[in-house]
């Protein structure tokens, strides 16, 4: 085992075994427990067409068995000492979690070792799970608002994989079979494509030390690399609509944005406070509490003047630049396009003159306290370890703070210009129809519409 | 083979007016959760006036007699602070998380807000708009639908549990200015109320700051919750909610059960455990999703309350197997009436729950929520360790016994939201 150099964060002790796994170890003493989560550097960004979601059905493949744990006790094997199990899959990273009493750290290794490198991929297992995730896909077409977005991200992407949903396009996931899930699994669930993260009430010595014993004997595999291609450019706004049977109105607008590592992925961070509420960066926990919004400019603009019941704004880090994206639910009433009309002003203001000194340090504020909140939790801890270093490295996250204080009034400015440009804009509607209307269409249109996006 | 839990061990105390303050450390980041409960929620509404509890819950903290909704929005957001308000059938909850360092501030404005509220005109009219747009919002959820129709049946009128908390489209018309102020005057007082707070602030600062913020406020005492009894359904019920443009139908499966003091509780938590929970939908998960495919989520979950709650089992799959799915949730039903659980079964879920016990005070927010039930059905400030106990104390008889009492299939109803069966169409 290779002792690598200390992360930034002094209270993080990391390793490199032999075959290449990464290992991250925090000890924190708060409560009896330890979260283990072990991080897969691949996701629905690594997809090709005709295989979409095959990253998020190995993943449901991975808690159907492995060797030495039989089907019906993968889950029940943590479940029995209190703990708590997931695991999700997104754009950059495939992700396996359990947090339980820290008596279960052996059991917790032994299921993420297992997972690594002996998963049965059982066919019939296969079929069964395809109609699982269909149902997963069909459930999320019951909301209007994901419907949405996935149109308007697609619309967004001509060329980079970010374009399709994480869940996968229908025909492919009728079509794929057992082999191409095997397949998968086998090049990308290697040691040396993994991270694993222990936080909790642990000894870091004595983790490494049984990491070691459950992991050492993994063989390293080929390395994969991740070939992606680079965007165009956006030369135009993009338009797309959905109308289909509904009550209620829904907007979104995208935009193409900077990569977690890039210095403007900062700004844009203290941008968005500015306009919708800081909410963090925590894909775990941050999302599912409310931000503080009630001054942000479009909450202002949009709530406030009772054109919306609701605005988002959503900055997610990721390995290669994705979209920030403003999404508003149009309270009764209230037209689309008068909709579109405030919030696209409010979006050409801030471009045309930039933030204030006052908006800066409150946006700052939130941040600090949103960094604070999200971290509450071993759990949470843990996420923040393994989700950066899929994305970036794992000092990141300690890092942040540092640049975000750093951030200027005027950089943001020049930010809002660069990113927030109508010509970069992909504007979304699902328009509600009456009842009884029938079937949806997405009808693209406007200048500088790419393909457009697959009609299902 | 879990290790001993010993225990939240927090402090109570009860402020001169009456209202209830409990506090409990919490270092693990230097931020503080605290919420503060009334019991002022939806079951108050008065006829004509369904809605006015929610209602008030989204316009409570946009002005007080010391502050305009601007003045608490820039307080709010230079703290980085989420308010939420929220209400139940029986609370009105209104909570937040600050750092460490804001928490008297932050607990001063919360006061105000829950004590002065003055409930300004311009505020009302904002919140209703996004009270009729959220409406609507549900109207096209199935799984609203199905849920919000299945409660109307199993707990028809006049029983509040059958009653959409956020009204209708015209009851929300319908409420004014006069009609929050009475609503507040009647329901919020220091009698009614409890304070929890968790987080990294010393107990005798917590306190402190409780008092002087609380200590002097009297307002209303508890208005006595009277609530109809439950009468189980003569006969099996089916009703189908169309919903022509949906992918996917959903279901709710449900019986009226018991109360949160019937000592047949525990029972029935480890009962529904091994049902519809334990290891991704326990029995249900198993038969519906792992062996047949035909849904990404199907549970069985169980809220007993101050009234006898329901048991609901929810699932959404593809319009064609649905009839597959209810004979599915039928037969799994029976069997646990019949043969109640293994012993295994009974084993794994009781050493799962007691295992959850630290799990479940991972976060201030977790911690607090739980003490603030504690709190509400008088379970005293220890039952955190006393849960160990309880669980262990549950037997294969009781399960069957609770399971064959309420678990019958020919007594169910079950509500079906979405696009109907594409077969029979």
């Amino acid at each position: 085992m290779v002792q690598t150099g200390a992360p930034s964060d002094p209270l993080v002790r990391s390793a490199v075994l032999d075959n290449g796994l990464k290992v991250l170890v925090r000890e924190l003493r708060t409560a009896p427990l330890a979260s283990v989560w072990c991080w897969y550097r691949v996701g629905s960004g690594d997809e090709v067409s005709g295989l979409t979601g095959i990253s998020h059905w190995v993943e449901h493949m991975n808690f159907k068995g492995t060797r030495n744990i039989p089907r019906d006790q993968v889950k029940g094997i943590i479940e029995r000492f209190g703990g708590a199990w997931n695991g999700y899959t997104w754009v950059d990273q495939t992700t396996y979690l359990e947090t339980a009493s820290r008596d279960a750290l052996d059991q917790m290794l032994f299921i993420e070792a297992e997972r690594m490198g002996s998963s049965l991929f059982d066919p019939e297992d296969c079929e069964s799970e395809r109609t699982v995730i269909i149902s997963e896909l069909e459930g999320g077409e019951n909301d209007p608002e994901q419907l949405l977005d996935i149109e308007v991200t697609a619309a967004a992407f001509k060329a980079h994989p970010y374009g399709h949903p994480t869940i996968g396009w229908l025909g492919d996931l009728r079509r794929m079979t057992r082999d191409d899930l095997y397949g998968y699994y086998r090049r990308h669930y290697v040691p040396n494509n993994a991270t694993l993260v222990v936080v909790g009430d642990v000894e870091a010595e004595d983790v490494l030390r049984r990491v070691e014993r459950q992991f050492g004997a993994i063989a390293a595999g080929e390395a994969q690399p991740r070939i992606r291609t680079a965007e165009p450019a956006q030369l135009g706004a993009r338009h797309v609509t959905v109308a289909k049977e509904g009550t209620t109105g829904y907007l979104k607008i995208a935009v193409h944005a900077p990569a977690a590592d890039d210095p403007d992925f900062f700004r844009l961070l203290v941008l968005d406070a500015v306009l919708a509420g800081a909410k963090g960066v925590n894909l775990w926990t941050s999302f599912r509490s409310a931000p503080p919004q009630r001054s942000a400019r479009l909450y202002r603009a949009l709530v406030e003047r009772r054109l919306a019941s609701s605005v988002g704004g959503a900055l997610l880090p990721t390995r290669d630049p994705f979209l920030y994206t403003i999404s508003a639910t149009a309270s009764e009433g209230t037209p689309l396009a008068t909709l579109e009309q405030a919030a696209s002003a409010e979006l050409d203001q801030v471009v045309s003159d930039g933030i204030t000194g006052q908006e800066l340090a409150r946006a700052k504020n939130q941040l600090r306290a949103r960094l604070v909140f999200e971290t509450d939790s071993v759990t949470n801890i843990a996420h923040q370890l393994g989700f950066f270093e899929t994305v970036a490295s794992p000092d990141y996250f300690q890092a942040l703070w540092g640049r975000l204080e750093k951030v200027t009034a005027d950089e943001v400015s020049e930010a809002a210009r660069r990113y927030l440009r109508p010509a970069n804009r992909t504007i979304g509607w699902f328009q509600p129809l009456p009842a009884g209307s029938g079937d949806h269409v997405v009808a693209p249109s406007g200048d500088g519409a790419g393909s457009p996006p697959e009609a299902r | 083979m879990i290790a001993e839990w010993p225990g939240l061990a927090p402090t109570r105390r009860v402020l001169p007016g009456g209202c209830v303050v409990i506090v409990k450390r919490s270092p693990t980041n230097p931020a503080v959760t605290f919420n503060v409960a009334v019991r002022a929620g939806s079951l108050h509404d008065p006829d004509g006036r369904l809605g006015l509890a929610h209602f008030l819950s989204r316009v409570i903290d946009r002005g007080t007699e010391n502050r305009t909704a601007d003045r608490i929005a820039d307080e709010l957001d230079n703290a980085g602070v989420a308010l939420s308000a929220t209400t139940t059938r029986h609370l009105l909850t209104v909570s937040c998380t600050c750092l460490a360092d804001d928490f008297e501030g932050i607990l001063e404005l919360v006061g105000d807000i829950v004590m002065r509220p003055i409930f300004p005109d311009t505020e009302i009219e904002t919140r209703r708009r996004e009270i009729i747009t959220s409406i609507r919002q549900d109207q096209d959820s199935p799984a609203v639908m199905a849920v919000e129709t299945l409660f109307g049946l199993l707990y028809p009128d006049p029983h509040p549990y059958g009653r959409r908390a956020k009204g209708t489209v015209e009851t929300v018309d319908g409420i004014d200015r006069p009609s929050l102020q009475e609503f507040h005057r009647a329901h919020f007082g220091a009698p009614s109320t409890t304070l929890v707070v968790v987080g990294d602030v010393d107990e005798s600062r917590a306190i402190d700051t409780a008092a002087r913020v609380f200590g002097s406020w009297k307002g209303s005492s508890p208005v006595v919750e009277s609530l109809p009894p439950v009468a189980a359904p003569e006969s099996r019920r089916q009703v189908a909610i169309p919903m022509p443009g949906k992918a996917q139908a959903d279901i709710a499966y449900g019986f009226t059960t018991i109360a949160r003091a019937d000592p047949a509780y525990y029972d029935f938590w480890v009962m529904n455990n091994v049902l519809g929970q334990y290891a991704l939908g326990g029995r249900l998960g198993d038969s519906i999703r792992e062996r047949q495919g035909m849904a990404y989520y199907v549970f069985s979950a169980f809220d007993a309350n101050v009234g006898e709650g329901p048991l609901v089992i929810r699932a959404g799959v593809n319009p064609a197997n649905v009839e597959r799915t209810i004979s599915s949730i039928d037969e799994e039903v029976s069997r646990m009436a019949k043969e109640g659980t293994t012993e295994r079964e009974l084993a794994e879920s009781k050493q799962h729950l007691i295992g959850s016990v630290p799990r479940t005070f991972e976060t201030n927010a977790g911690i607090a929520a739980f003490l603030q039930t504690a709190e509400y059905f008088g379970l005293g400030l220890d039952h955190d360790v006393r849960l160990r106990e309880l669980i262990s104390n549950v037997t294969r008889e009781g399960v069957t016994e609770v399971a064959r009492r309420f678990l019958v299939p020919s007594r169910a109803t079950i509500t079906v939201a979405g696009p109907g069966d594409p077969a029979s169409r």
